[in-house]
């Protein structure tokens, strides 16, 4: 790794990042729509927990109304910073030419699509922020913030998004094979709602699931992150999950260059 | 000059799932499917030198666009051999990537929402271009394609002539050695076509860059390219000077005549084609005109008198047709 190469990267990234910024502000209407749904549904699952908790005696599973309120509103902010679309979209890229172009320029695509995810993170933020400030004041969430837990939960939030990014990434090079991509997108999307957290905590689940929700990697992407910020997790588990992690970050490398390098391969019989 | 393409023995076969109609091949698609080939180009020889600029011309389904995929190296040859500029495009090196350059006419690569000189800051970027260098293309191609004040406006708020000539400046960024421009005037008006042709004639010139291109505009063509490749069925029917090309295929000559009167019949000399006042157009097998056209002087009473190949169009289609 030679300074030059730093250099170009730290060029790219720089320049792919303002760009994006820039496009990604044109589309403040239908970013406001998305967020719109991206709030519904975790107070949605607040509301509804929030209300078994006081009809179960103030609290279910450990977790009392306010400690869901908490729960949900730091889970809104991680599935946001972890998200990515590429699955959504790959397809209308082969099928309309662009991945021609991406496929002719001296630089791998994926670097363009981590800048655009980050770059519509930071415009969304002008939207999450206020959307989580209402949530508090409406929720009254009981946070229990520690100096160290929060510290720790930045890197293991970057090493999530980097996880669920390569190994989302990967999966949208199923495109490459069929035009049927949306069934096995909906299989992902409904086994992951399920496994990361968003529909209940994990502790909630019934108990034959829990060790298979601590074993698939979508409850890393999201509940995880949120539970180490919360303090909810003791050393040994979030040591388990932060080594859960780095393995689905292995795999997803090797995945990604996998799926890549033949994905290419086909298309490149067939061209696009 | 030595060759900046050279290509030998190049095939491309694809294979086509098919199936015929009604729900009893329906269901026997789902246990048993069955694939055609369909060979998109037969192996083709051909190699450009270094500065040439080929037209690469046939109808559509010919094979110029897929031959154009291989070689711009989107597109991996089922048989034979590529090589542009010392690479092996298929294995796409970033080092081949950043002296090739491939437009479509069809497809746009600057983004839509923003000002054009952004999407040109990503190219930069992309492409590792040193800002010396960068800013003097840029001037360059401002200048030479007359861009001005379309830089600062998004690529949405361009008419199509504008975004194509942006289209090519994006493109053209990184000064690229060899240009793969396949159908670059599509739908553009007739001064629109011909403000790009006059450029790209002029960057060729400039840059001694070696450019490929396919058009249907025939104008195109004529004005840009001494050499022509015609590709029908995949299959090279015809490589060489443009000119070589309307003797080889054209059987006759058009020659129109402006006579004193209407008083001669000029239907001996030769098929009347149009006829307006005293003014006649006449076709003669090529190989008569001559003497046809010396027996008009001698015979016939006449003020003006034109010997023309006829519209290259004409001859493309008749080439096309006699296969």
């Amino acid at each position: 790794m030679n300074s030059n190469w730093l250099n170009y990267y730290w060029r790219l990234y720089r320049t792919n990042l303002k760009v994006s910024i820039m496009d990604q502000i044109q589309y403040r209407a239908s970013g406001m729509i998305w967020m719109i749904g991206g709030v519904l549904e975790p107070t949605i699952y607040l509301i509804v927990w929030s209300t078994v908790a006081e009809a179960n005696g103030g609290s279910v599973g450990g977790f009392t109304a306010r400690e869901f309120a908490a729960y949900y509103i730091v889970l809104l902010l991680i599935n946001h910073l972890t998200f990515s679309w590429l699955m959504q979209v790959f397809q209308f890229r082969i099928q309309y030419g662009e991945l021609s172009y991406d496929l002719l320029r001296p630089v791998h695509p994926i670097h363009k699509d981590i800048t655009d995810n980050i770059a519509y993170k930071i415009v969304q933020m002008t939207i999450m922020i206020p959307a989580m400030i209402t949530l508090i004041v409406l929720f009254d969430p009981l946070f229990n913030f520690q100096l160290d837990n929060t510290l720790l939960a930045i890197p293991v939030i970057i090493l999530a998004f980097a996880v669920r990014f390569l190994l989302e990434w990967s999966l949208a090079l199923v495109a490459f094979w069929t035009t049927r991509v949306t069934a096995i997108n909906n299989t992902y999307f409904a086994i992951s709602m399920f496994l990361s957290g968003r529909i209940a905590p994990i502790a909630l689940l019934p108990l034959w699931l829990q060790p298979v929700a601590e074993t698939l990697p979508f409850y890393y992407f999201i509940a995880f992150p949120a539970e180490v910020l919360l303090g909810r997790l003791d050393a040994s588990s979030i040591g388990s999950g932060i080594g859960h992690l780095v393995i689905w970050l292995a795999m997803a490398i090797l995945l990604l260059n996998f799926c890549w390098k033949r994905g290419v391969k086909a298309f490149s019989a067939v061209g696009g | 000059m030595s060759a900046a393409i050279s290509v030998k023995n190049l095939s491309k076969t694809y294979y086509v799932p098919v199936r015929e109609a009604g729900l009893r091949a329906a269901l026997t698609s789902l246990v048993k499917r069955e694939n055609r080939e369909v060979t998109a180009v037969a192996p083709i020889d051909f190699s450009i030198q270094s500065g040439e600029i080929v037209g690469f011309l046939g109808p559509n389904g010919a094979g110029k666009t897929t031959t154009i995929k291989m070689l711009s190296g989107l597109l991996h040859p089922t048989a034979g051999n590529i090589n542009v500029l010392g690479y092996e495009p298929a294995k796409r090196a970033p080092a081949y990537l950043k002296q090739m350059t491939l437009v479509m006419g069809q497809r746009n690569q600057l983004l839509w929402d923003i000002p054009v000189i952004d999407s040109f800051e990503r190219n930069r970027a992309i492409y590792d271009i040193a800002d010396p260098r960068y800013k003097s293309t840029l001037g360059k191609l401002t200048e030479m394609l007359g861009l001005g004040d379309l830089l600062s406006k998004p690529s949405r708020n361009l008419s199509l002539g504008e975004r194509m000539k942006c289209e090519v400046a994006v493109a053209l960024l990184h000064e690229p050695q060899v240009l793969f421009l396949d159908e670059p005037t599509i739908g553009l008006d007739v001064t629109m076509q011909r403000r790009l042709r006059v450029f790209l004639k002029q960057y060729n010139e400039e840059t001694g860059a070696t450019i490929l291109l396919t058009s249907h505009y025939m104008a195109d063509v004529e004005a840009l390219c001494k050499r022509v490749i015609v590709i029908h069925h995949g299959s090279i029917l015809f490589d060489g000077q443009l000119t070589d090309l309307i003797d080889k295929f054209t059987a006759y000559k058009t020659i129109t005549v402006k006579t004193e009167d209407q008083s001669h019949d000029l239907s001996q000399f030769g098929t009347v084609v149009r006829q307006v006042d005293t003014t006649t157009s006449l076709r003669i097998d090529r190989n008569d005109a001559a003497e046809v056209t010396a027996r008009l002087l001698q015979e016939v009473n006449i003020l003006d008198l034109k010997v023309e190949d006829p519209p290259i169009e004409e001859v493309i289609d008749q080439v096309f047709s006699e296969q």
